[in-house]
């Protein structure tokens, strides 16, 4: 039943109730044909200059890529740095690296769905991407580690003429399904979501070959009731499904290490502060990607507003200030197990000769993203895109932190050694860059980068009651 | 909306399924069976230099495996014969075969210095393999559980695959290739039965502490 203060204008309401009262999720009154006309148009429009002068180096970088793994494939796994005792080294840090950054995506995706953040609706798209893309460049190095490529289908339980199975007490074995389940609910999450606004561009596509590559790809979408209720009740259980994976998989990483016998490895602290650090890293890559498109397509900042910014400062805050726990508590349990090779292992992080990898960590994850509890640099884009980049760099110091300082000392002092980069370490990191900023050009320039419907759905015109208390 | 579609593309999709699943089922059965040892390696018979038989020396005239690959019992290799131990028998025997040119020229007159009889190798495992003859004939394993029935083979053919697949079978179940130790190399013994071998076996296996490796080091060493 509709009471009286329904039929009152916001201006009308007392200050108690204007407190309280939501501010809207899109900006300047937008309306359903504004948004669908304005983000179709992104992908419809002629391709602007800025993508060509943007495609132009990650293209070149991504054959750098490609050069580089042809080098390593032909010549041999030791053409990266990685030798005893530092076996794992800058591609397993490049992995645990880009399966973070992707954790971003499943978060704002299933998590923020499930707990109806309604201010997902706006970023889910483009962070659900940015995460397959950054699985795609993370699942590049355990495919090249395992050294004779061509045999990388050893990862797979399938029958063979070997008659061998994987050690599935292996957690790298855990990992290959963490991983790849992960990879497979992403792209199904994804994909079900774009199905309507793909049947949007089919239905505006004025050539032949855009009616038929959008017509495919919305599968007949015809947008009927019945076609509704199987597309929510179907998006709902790939929200269900994928929320354990934002837990689990970084865990399963983070077993890689914790389930080992290597003292500063084998802590039971590392499942959630892997989960933690990740959904800071990826949030951290999100708002990177996201200020820029932004700023490009400037009327976005109707739809991505100051506020969705805020809140996601708000994550990295928390989730950072989780990582600063860890580090600090690990530290408190190096000196407390009384264990002098837990000991050692943190003394030489902190004062050996990887100091200062891990000042940069310590400085990048923890100290850093405090600033963001100050509302001030919450909410001005340049600043948050600056200090994100300390949470970018920072994670990426972190995982170094951890695998190569750990393993260039051995248990032996006679096996101790540092690891030192190649040109094919240093230029196949960069070039992943390059992968991921193809990916998401492409991305930007023939998907919806904004998930057109969903917004729409959170305008005002989309709530039958209009705010009516009931 | 338009439809840009033709009517028969409604019954894409399904005969999409169909036929990528029945590809997909061709190409693993094709897989499976054209490109693993079974058939890769199953049946090699090259033509060797010299015409030699194992089914006259061996079934006819009763020679025994020792005789010529002479170090089965006590190394790792099971070597093929040197040409003096050819010729104790051919120097009285077929002497002047025109079969036996090579092994002739090999043992020129005596002095053993000729060129060798190239013989071809038809069972060889990679590299990284570590395969012991002495260790599987002193225990129980047959030259006929790897070889087949050579002494029934003109020209010697590869008779098993020799895969990984095809040593775990036997090293993670012995008891279906011991037999006991006298009949190691009689290449026409059988057991009774199957379950009379599976008896036997398990007897062996416990009597002699018959414990393959199945990991990884105990042939990849």
């Amino acid at each position: 039943m509709a009471d009286a203060s329904a039929a009152r204008t916001t201006a009308e309401l007392t200050p108690a109730e204007q407190a309280v009262i939501r501010p809207p999720l899109v900006l300047n009154k937008r309306t359903y044909g504004w948004i669908g006309n304005y983000v179709s148009s992104i992908v419809e429009d002629k391709t602007p200059i800025w993508w060509w002068i943007c495609l132009l180096p990650c293209v070149l970088l991504t054959a750098v890529l490609g050069f580089c793994i042809t080098y390593l494939i032909s010549t041999g796994v030791g053409v990266w740095g990685n030798n005893h005792p530092v076996g794992w080294a800058w591609d397993i840090t490049n992995f645990v690296f880009w399966i973070g950054i992707g954790h971003a995506g499943t978060l704002i995706s299933a998590i923020l769905f499930l707990t109806r953040q309604k201010w997902r609706t706006s970023i889910n798209r483009a962070a659900e991407a940015m995460t397959l893309f950054a699985v795609i460049c993370a699942a590049i190095y355990p495919g090249l580690h395992v050294g004779r490529v061509w045999m990388a289908w050893f990862l797979a339980p399938v029958p063979n003429a070997n008659g061998i199975w994987q050690n599935f007490r292996s957690p790298l074995l855990w990992d290959v399904f963490a991983v790849s389940t992960y990879f497979t609910v992403s792209v199904l999450f994804w994909y079900t979501g774009l199905i309507p606004d793909l049947a949007t561009l089919r239905d505006r596509a004025t050539t032949k070959i855009k009616k038929f590559f959008y017509g495919t790809l919305a599968l007949g979408w015809r947008g009927g009731n019945r076609q509704w209720r199987h597309y929510e009740m179907a998006y709902l259980l790939l929200a269900g499904l994928s929320t354990p994976l934002v837990l689990s998989v970084h865990s399963v990483v983070s077993f890689d290490f914790a389930t080992s016998v290597i003292p500063g490895w084998h802590t039971t602290i590392f499942p959630p502060y892997f989960v933690a650090g990740a959904i800071f890293g990826g949030f951290a890559m999100v708002l990177t990607i996201m200020i820029p498109a932004c700023a490009i397509y400037k009327p976005l900042h109707d739809l991505v507003t100051v506020s969705h910014v805020d809140k996601m400062c708000k994550v990295i805050l928390f989730t950072g200030s989780i990582v600063g726990y860890a580090y600090i508590m690990e530290l408190f349990m190096a000196w407390y197990s009384a264990n002098p090779y837990e000991r050692a292992a943190f003394w030489y992080r902190a004062f050996g000769p990887f100091w200062w990898a891990y000042w940069s960590m310590m400085f990048c994850n923890v100290i850093a993203p405090q600033i963001f509890w100050f509302k001030y640099f919450r909410t001005h884009l340049v600043w948050v895109w600056i200090i994100c980049q300390f949470p970018n760099a920072g994670m990426w110091y972190e995982r170094f932190v951890i695998i190569a300082t750990t393993l260039s000392r051995d248990f032996l002092p006679s096996a101790w050694a540092q690891f030192h980069p190649t040109w094919v370490d240093i230029w196949m990191f960069i070039g992943t860059f390059g992968l991921f900023g193809t990916l998401f050009l492409l991305f930007i320039r023939f998907l919806p980068m904004i998930c057109m419907f969903e917004v729409k759905a959170v305008l005002p015109e989309a709530d039958p009651h209009h705010g009516e208390k009931h | 909306m338009a439809n840009f579609f033709p009517k028969w593309t409604n019954q894409l999709p399904w005969k999409l399924v169909v036929c990528l699943g029945v590809l997909g089922a061709s190409v693993t059965a094709g897989i499976t069976y054209y490109f693993t040892p079974k058939y890769t390696r199953v049946g090699y018979q090259p033509t060797q230099p010299v015409p030699f038989s194992h089914a006259l020396h061996v079934q006819q005239l009763g020679m025994d495996c020792r005789y010529c690959h002479s170090f089965v019992e006590v190394a790792s290799h099971s070597n093929v014969p040197s040409v003096q131990t050819c010729m104790s028998c051919h120097t009285q025997v077929k002497a002047d075969s025109p079969r036996l040119t090579a092994v002739r020229a090999a043992w020129n007159g005596g002095k053993a210095d000729g060129p060798p009889v190239n013989w071809v190798r038809i069972h060889q495992v990679p590299d990284y393999v570590y395969f012991n003859h002495a260790a599987h004939v002193n225990r129980g394993v047959s030259c006929y559980s790897c070889h087949g029935a050579v002494n029934e083979m003109a020209v010697v053919y590869q008779h098993q695959p020799q895969s990984m697949s095809w040593c775990l079978d036997c090293h993670r179940a012995p008891e279906n290739n011991l037999r006991p130790p006298g009949e190691i190399y009689n290449m026409n013994w059988k057991a009774e039965s199957p379950e009379q071998q599976r008896e036997m076996g398990l007897k062996f296996k416990e009597e002699w502490d018959v414990n393959p490796p199945v990991s990884c080091g105990g042939c990849h060493r």
